[in-house]
This record gives C-alpha cells, structure tokens and sequence, in this order.
C-alpha cells in the first residue's frame, strides 16, 4: 500500500541561511555583547582583589612564615604558624559540632518531616539562621560560654560561633541531597526487605555524599574566613595554641589586627596570612569540586 | 506464618485481593478489585496506561506505604495473612514478595555490591559470592559483568542495569516475584533470556508481571488480568477496574468481555 509518487513540491529554502540584519539575529548579538560585558564586570572586582592579595603577600613567602611565631612589635623575621595552626583548629572544632548535627537534623527534614509541622518550623529556622549576620553568631557564642564562664575566651568558644554560621549551610545542601535520590531507589532498597534506617544509612546518605562534601566544604571556607564571631569569642594569642580551653589566634583576626598597626613587617604579615586564607578556601574549594566529580544522581 | 502454610490445601491461592479500592489522597485510583494469585504461575497483568496496575502491584508487598495519601479499602491476603492487619511488619512481607521496577533503578554501589545489598540486609549467611553468581547468572548477566564486578552499577547499559534489578531481587529468593514492566527497557534478545528466566523461576516462584506487550503476555503467562480506566464523575477524574482475569489462552482466544477481546486484538479506544 504504498502510495503512489506525488510530483514533488518545490519548497523555498532561502531562509535557512543565517541572515544578520534580521531582527532576530541583532537582538541575539545585543544580548550576547551585554551579558559578556556583565560577565567581565563582575569578573574585574574578583580578579583586583586577588592579584592585589598575591602580590602584596608573595614578598612575604617564606618558610618560617609557616614555622615561626610574629615578632614582637617592632621587630622583624617570624611568621603567623599560630595563626594557621589556629584556624586550622577552630574550623576543625566547629566542623566537629556542624557536620554531625547538620546531616542528621536534615536526614529529618527529608525522610521524616514529610507533612510534619516540625520540619517546616526546622526549615524556617534553618533559612533565617543563614540570614544571621556572623556578629550575631559570635555574640551567641559570648553570651552562652565566654560571659558565663563555662570555657572563657577560648578555641571552643570560637568553634561554636563559627559552627552556628555552618549549621544552615550543612542542613540545606545535605537535605537537597537527599531529596535528590529518587523515590525509585528508596523502593527498590525496601523492597528488599530493608528497614527504613537501613534504606537511609546504606543507600540515601551513600548516595548523597558528594553534595554533602560539597556543602560542608562551603560551610567551612565561609567559617574560615569569618573574623566578627571569633574576636570576642577565640579571642587572640601571640603564642602557639595552649589547648581548646585557652584563647587562640587565627588567620582572621590576625589580618585584622596587624593590618591596622604602624609596622611594617606586621603589616607585611597581614597580607601574607590573607593570601594564606585566600588559599586555604580555594583548596577546599577545589577538594570539593574533586570529591564531587561523580554525581550519583 | 510457616504453620500456616504447611496446612494448606492443593487449591490454595497465593495472594487474594478482596474487594480492593486504592486512594491516593481523595482520588480513588482503582476500584473493586477481586483476585486469586495462584502459586508457582505466571500471572499477567495488562491493560491501558493509568489504569492502576502498577498500583496494585505495588499494594501485593505493601510498597505503596512509602507514597503520601495511599489508602487502601478491602483485604489483600497473604496466604491468608490480611496484608495490612495492624501486626503485619510490612518489612518482613517484603522480603517475602519481591519487586523489580519499570525503570532500571541501580544504587550507586558496585555491580557486586548491589546484588549483595538484599542478602546482606536479611543477614544472609551462606556463600555470598556464590549467591551473587548464581542471581547474576539467572538474570542472564553474568557473563557481560563477570570480569567488573568492582564496577558501579550505573556504569552498566539500561538494559543491563535492569538485569542487575532483577538479580538483586532474585538474590532474596523472595516467594513471590512482582515484575513491573521488566523489559521495557531490554533488547528482544533479553528479553527472550527474561522471559526464560520466569520460566525457570515458576517452577519454586509465583510470579506477576506487568506488561505492554501482548505477545510477551501471551508467550509467558498461565493467567491474564485485563485492567481498564473508565472516567469518573469528577472532571478528568479516571478510575482503573478489573475487566477480566481468567487463563490466558481464554483471554486471548475467546475472552468474555468485549473491551478485552478489543485491547487484546489491538482494536482499542
Ligand atoms: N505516587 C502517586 N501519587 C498519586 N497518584 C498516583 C501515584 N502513582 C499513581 N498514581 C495514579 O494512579 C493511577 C494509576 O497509576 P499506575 O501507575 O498504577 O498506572 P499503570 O497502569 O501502572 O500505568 P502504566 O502502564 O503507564 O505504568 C494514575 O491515575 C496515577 O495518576
Ligand atoms: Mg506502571
């Protein structure tokens, strides 16, 4: 049943051709001038701030920057491996309180706070919470241990304000995570006869660890870089980290403090341990961009 | 629930939907359904997209109590065990009826990992390498995947992935086998290796497959269920039903109902 040939329409092709002067095509190149002039606008600020921070912190580059303690005021040599050391510390102290709290009170939100009151008032907290202002974290953090003399001006202290700032970043990221990994796959694990913990434990979190690392990495640059919570919390120290219970110095605050001295050398300081925060963040920045090459769903 | 069984008669049935209506919030999904599963057969279920096959599927090892607004009037028993009576765990009914899914749905674990995962959950204490050969070799996947075993799973073509599906659910050794549209995805060469497993498998297993493929409904089934959808009073509201559920040759042959001789012979709507 083929039907028989019919004579051959003859179809007008011209306008497969790209014509420029149409409107369509100025309207596409306008667009594309003004988003790329947009684009480097914004690239300007990004690329100044980070080359001004690289060249005034290069001079500065040496071993003992990484070794040694600063100078007493007025004199030169030494470094700000303190500092780091100290930032090292609170973060890690603050990532220790977030991380844990943060995934399972998200494991919450999107396993079991379906339809459930609670989770949308979590929610709620969790999206104003991200909105705090970081002084408002470090005042917390004041008001709950350093005032009431339960650690003082102390490493704990300042890992608590800096865990508060990381807590709705962590709870956001795992709990969109979770609600990634489909329904399919949660049926699949249960119907085969594993429980809903054992679905959660062994198949959802697996799944969603990369965009977990990722939201935990982000958490953690936007803490490192954090000075206003920390100087009325961890407060500051010249001297190398005495335990989590005394005060300690960080990057931070370190630039803060000598940026603004008659020093030279301390102000070269400054500039060092900002390009040292600087990389710090990008290093995370890029573990995580490794640890989540592979996207599961 | 093995006491139970040991009594049980030469006519028994395995699952028995009695009177069953399916919500999902106020929408009524499917409604009145009767059926009686028997054992060690290929029970078919076909029918019209939307009509709720997969619904009732899903109700046999009560996997629709992970959906929000599932309700569920009427009895579906369990070798005469009410399936949703207050002290069933629904966990332990599934590691009973197993299920393999209309889409290919590997976790991101390796090859070996995924079929271990369901005996290794039920604390499975034989050979587990064993175990994971033989279910991979009676979905047909062995010898594509024996040398990659450390591989994940997603790495594997659609088609593969759902063999994997199904040896996971195999390596349970669950009773009852549900199979919702499992070669939708598979070229007809595995799907023919498909439709011989279930062949093999019927001998210990009772299974029910969802299909839209009439041959492959007519090749593998001992008894057909013809779902249909009719509309309802609300606006754009649909209903699935039971038109007719007898042995296949009947079915496809000389079925009683108009609308399934019509469906059958590909005359529909
Ligand atoms: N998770 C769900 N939530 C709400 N309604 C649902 C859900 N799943 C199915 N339904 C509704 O139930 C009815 C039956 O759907 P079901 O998936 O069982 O059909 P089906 O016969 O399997 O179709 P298909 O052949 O396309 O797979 C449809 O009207 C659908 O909209
Ligand atoms: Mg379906």
């Amino acid at each position: 049943m083929i039907p028989a040939a019919q004579p051959q329409k003859s179809v007008d092709l011209g306008d497969l051709k790209i014509d420029h002067s149409s409107r369509r095509s100025l309207f596409t190149i306008a667009m594309t001038i003004l988003a790329s002039a947009c684009m480097l606008l914004t690239l300007i600020p990004l690329i100044a701030v980070l080359t001004y921070v690289f060249l005034q912190g290069f001079r500065r580059f040496n071993l003992p920057l990484l070794t040694q303690l600063p100078p007493p005021p007025g004199l030169t040599e030494g470094g700000i491996a303190n500092a780091i050391l100290g930032t090292l510390i609170v973060v890690g102290i603050a990532a220790i309180i977030s991380v844990p709290f943060g995934v399972l009170a998200a494991v919450f939100l999107a396993e079991f706070g379906k339809g459930n009151p609670l989770a949308r008032w979590v929610r709620f907290a969790t999206n104003v919470l991200s909105g705090v202002p970081s002084i408002v974290a470090g005042v917390f953090a004041y008001g709950l241990l350093v005032k009431t003399g339960l650690t003082g001006y102390s490493a704990i202290a300042g890992g608590v304000a800096l865990s508060v700032l990381m807590l709705p970043t962590i709870i956001r990221t795992t709990d969109e995570a979770l609600q990634i990994v489909p329904k399919e796959v949660r049926m699949a694990s249960v119907g085969l006869g594993a429980s809903n913990y054992q679905t959660i434990l062994k198949i959802v979190l697996p799944a969603a660890v990369p965009s977990i690392i990722t939201g935990v990495t982000l958490a953690i640059a936007r803490a490192a870089g954090e000075t206003a919570p920390l100087i009325f919390t961890a407060l500051n120290s010249s001297f190398w980290p005495g335990g989590v219970l005394e005060p300690i110095s960080s990057l931070s605050v370190l630039v803060y403090n000598f940026a603004t001295v008659p020093y030279e050398p301390q102000k070269q300081l400054a500039w060092a341990g900002a390009l040292i925060l600087v990389l710090m963040v990008l290093m995370t920045s890029i573990a995580a961009r490794l640890a989540t090459r592979q996207k599961t769903y | 629930m093995t006491q139970q069984i040991s009594t049980m008669t030469a006519t028994e049935t395995v699952i028995q939907a009695e009177n069953v209506n399916i919500y999902y919030g106020s929408n009524l999904a499917v409604r009145n359904v009767f059926l009686d599963i028997p054992p060690r057969q290929i029970t078919a279920f076909i029918g019209p997209s939307g009509c709720g096959k997969s619904t009732i599927l899903r109700c046999f090892n009560r996997l629709n109590d992970l959906i929000e607004g599932f309700r569920l009037q009427g009895r579906i028993t369990y070798h005469n065990h009410n399936l949703y009576a207050k002290d069933i765990d629904p966990v332990s009914v599934r590691r009973h009826i197993g299920m393999v899914f209309q889409k290919p749905n590997p976790f991101p674990k390796t090859i070996y990992d995924n079929v271990a995962y369901g005996p290794r959950v039920n604390n499975y204490e034989g050979n587990l390498d064993e175990l994971v050969e033989s279910s991979l070799r009676r979905a047909a996947l062995w010898d594509e995947v024996k040398d990659k075993l450390g591989e994940n799973g997603f790495s594997l073509s659609g088609g593969q992935q759902q063999r994997l599906s199904i040896a996971r659910t195999i390596a349970v050794d669950p009773e009852v086998l549900l199979m919702d549209e499992p070669c939708s995805a598979l070229d007809p060469i595995a799907t023919l290796k498909i439709e011989e497993l279930m062949k093999d498998l019927k001998e210990k297993y009772t299974i029910i497959i969802v299909t839209h493929n009439m041959q492959q409904a007519a090749r593998v089934s001992d008894m057909t269920a013809f779902f249909n959808a009719e509309a309802t009073a609300e606006q754009g509201g649909k209903v699935g039903y039971l038109v007719e559920f007898d042995e296949t040759t009947k079915i496809f042959t000389q079925p009683s109902q108009e609308a399934t001789q019509d469906y059958v012979s590909g005359r529909f709507g």
